[in-house]
């Protein structure tokens, strides 16, 4: 599956935040099919790259195309419809609805089932046996009842992954999407983005490193805005200059 | 999927038992009600609990403070006033007409505000309502000052005579209830359900690709139809429609009901409407100034029950253990 063929590029990207260069002339191309991790240290401007890229934020210069379109003018409702669907660092679920509604919701526009204001709740239960496969594909099925703030921090990523699942995007941005999860649910996560990645393209931001090493096809890195290092985790991580900018950070 | 299937029993918004009997209690005792009060005081309490229940679709589900619903109530009555006066239209067509006027300008309103946030919002719908206030001041068809008076109520359909006080009041009651029952339905429907998403995390339901922008609208032009329904059947029930209704002390007022009675809850509204009709009757013969009154409740509620009567009351009932697991 893995191609050569760019689904997501940039083009000198940079943004400003009233003088200060969060993000400097990233050039950056994901190749269809492939895993690709966006890394670097605390501050780098990951973050930045994932919202410019989604258009949560404009960029102050720079292009983007996705599947050969021209994605820099759209609304971020547009280009999640057109297939590149992120999710948040900070967990993005919907606290009060149960986890069951969270996944539905985003089930409900691609099954045209979200402007009928005349139809009853129940009409949604269409929907059911699709959102509990994709709740049980994150391990959450014994708490599908559940309103999501009474979930732990790590099983509300299980869920936010879930609820971007159901939009079965051709391409994700995960933004840390192990953080605050622990060991085993981590290697579970691993599978299932393995799993999903089979048929689609994950572009991942994610310090745990050894998660990177096993899952990632490529790796780019990402130091004070600037794009330091790019290509396989192993050529990545044998460059000096990465080495040099993970000093200090090593903590993480 | 045993986990889904008792969710399902449980948490679909299916009326239960307990509502259902006292939502025919409720209903049975308005049947009954012109029997012992003043049925123009009721009709009175039923157009703005509508008018209320309306509003509450906007600040309890969308959690848009429009801060110019005056001119959805107001207008819709001069619209219905005078299709049915000047025209001769059928009273309910009257009415229909004048939530139908109240929709499009819910449009016009909706669309130039909806993109504000907060307080920006609420400070657009007043500047808007104030200025289609000031036109019906100029506008020859409201009369300025004196408004559009003896509005004949009618036959409705051509067959219920509504100068029958008793006629009148059952078909208020039935548009009430119709009202009611439409903001239940859109709470409770799959696009309540995307109104609900938005309001607890906007940003997560446009990155799952929602355009919230238009779905915010959509309630807003229904919030909007829905208060004219209220306003166009005032004007045939007290046979005028006047300025009163659409400038700004009426948005004020359609606030402090939805607050007292409890913003986002279904019945509360209608609650804090009959309590605030109750009271203005009450105190119109004595001499304490009404609008002291309005405003210390207004500082209380704030201050006091934010939740509003029915909303303290619905926590009080639901209160339990919380944890994460
Ligand atoms: N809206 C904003 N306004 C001003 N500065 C911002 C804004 N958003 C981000 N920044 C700054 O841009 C820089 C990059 O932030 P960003 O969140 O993209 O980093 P990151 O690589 O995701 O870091 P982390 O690993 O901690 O998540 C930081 O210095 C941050 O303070
Ligand atoms: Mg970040």
């Amino acid at each position: 599956m893995v191609s050569t063929q760019p689904i997501l590029s940039a083009t000198g990207l940079t943004m400003e935040f009233r003088g200060f260069v969060a993000v400097k002339d990233v050039t950056l191309s994901v190749n269809e099919g492939t895993i690709h991790a966006l890394i670097g240290p605390n501050g780098a401007g990951k973050t930045t790259v994932f919202n410019l890229l989604t258009k949560f934020l404009t960029p102050t210069r720079g292009q983007i195309s996705f599947r050969g379109n021209d994605i820099t003018g759209l609304k971020p409702a547009e280009v999640a419809r057109l297939g590149l669907v992120r999710s948040f660092q900070i967990s993005a679920v919907f606290p009060h609805l149960t986890v069951l509604d969270n996944v539905r919701v985003a089930l409900q526009r691609p099954k045209n089932l979200a402007t009928q204001f005349w139809l009853p709740f129940s009409s949604l239960s269409v929907l059911d046996d699709r959102a509990l496969e994709l709740i049980d594909a994150v391990n959450l099925s014994a708490y599908a009842h559940l309103t999501a703030s009474e979930l732990s921090y790590g099983r509300k990523r299980a869920l936010e992954i879930a609820t971007t699942l159901a939009l079965d995007p051709a391409m994700l941005l995960l933004d840390e999407p192990m953080a605050g999860m622990g060991h085993e649910d981590i290697g579970r996560i691993a599978d299932l983005i393995r799993r999903v990645a089979k048929n689609r393209t994950v572009l991942m931001v994610e310090h745990n490193l050894n998660v990177v090493a096993d899952l990632c096809d490529r790796v780019t890195v990402l130091a004070r805005g600037e794009i330091l290092s790019d290509g396989s985790y192993a050529t990545v991580s044998a460059d000096p200059r990465v080495r040099e900018a993970y000093m200090g950070t090593e903590h993480e | 999927m045993a986990v889904g299937t008792q969710y399902l029993a449980e948490q679909q918004p299916k009326l239960s038992t307990t509502s259902l009997v006292l939502g025919a209690i409720a209903i049975a005792a308005l049947i009954a009600a012109p029997f012992f009060f003043y049925p123009v005081f009721l009709m009175s309490i039923l157009c703005f609990a509508l008018f209320a229940c309306a509003f509450n679709l906007l600040i309890g589900y969308v959690g848009l403070l429009s801060f110019g619903h005056a001119a959805f109530f107001g207008g819709a009555a001069y619209y219905t006033a005078h299709a049915v006066k000047v025209w001769g239209l059928e009273p309910l067509t009257g009415i229909l007409f004048g939530a139908a006027g109240a929709a499009a300008m819910g449009l016009i309103i909706g669309f130039i505000a909806i993109r504000r946030q907060g307080i920006y919002f609420a400070m657009i719908t007043l500047a808007l309502s104030q200025m289609f206030a000031f036109i019906c001041l100029q506008v020859p068809f409201t009369h300025g000052e004196d408004g559009i008076q003896g509005v004949p109520r009618g036959h409705l359909l051509g067959i219920i005579d509504l100068n029958q006080p008793l006629s009148m009041y059952y078909v208020t009651l039935a548009i009430f209830l119709f009202g009611v029952f439409a903001v239940w339905r859109i709470v409770n429907s799959p696009f309540g359900n995307i109104l609900k998403a938005i309001r607890e995390n906007e940003r997560r339901a446009v990155s799952l690709g929602y355009r919230v922008d238009r779905y915010k609208l959509g309630a807003f032009v229904m919030s909007a139809a829905l208060a004219g329904l209220a306003g166009g059947t005032k004007a045939i029930v007290f046979q005028f429609a006047t300025l009163t209704d659409v400038q700004w002390q009426m948005s004020g007022e359609v606030i402090l009901m939805t607050l007292l009675g409890g913003i986002g809850t279904m019945i509360g509204p209608i609650v804090g409407a009959g309590l605030v009709i109750a009271l203005q009757n009450y105190l119109a013969s004595s001499q304490f100034p009404v609008t002291v009154l309005i405003g210390i409740i207004f500082v209380i509620c704030v201050l006091l029950f934010r939740r509003g009567i029915v909303g303290e009351i619905l926590e009080l009932m639901k209160r339990k253990p919380k944890g994460n697991v």
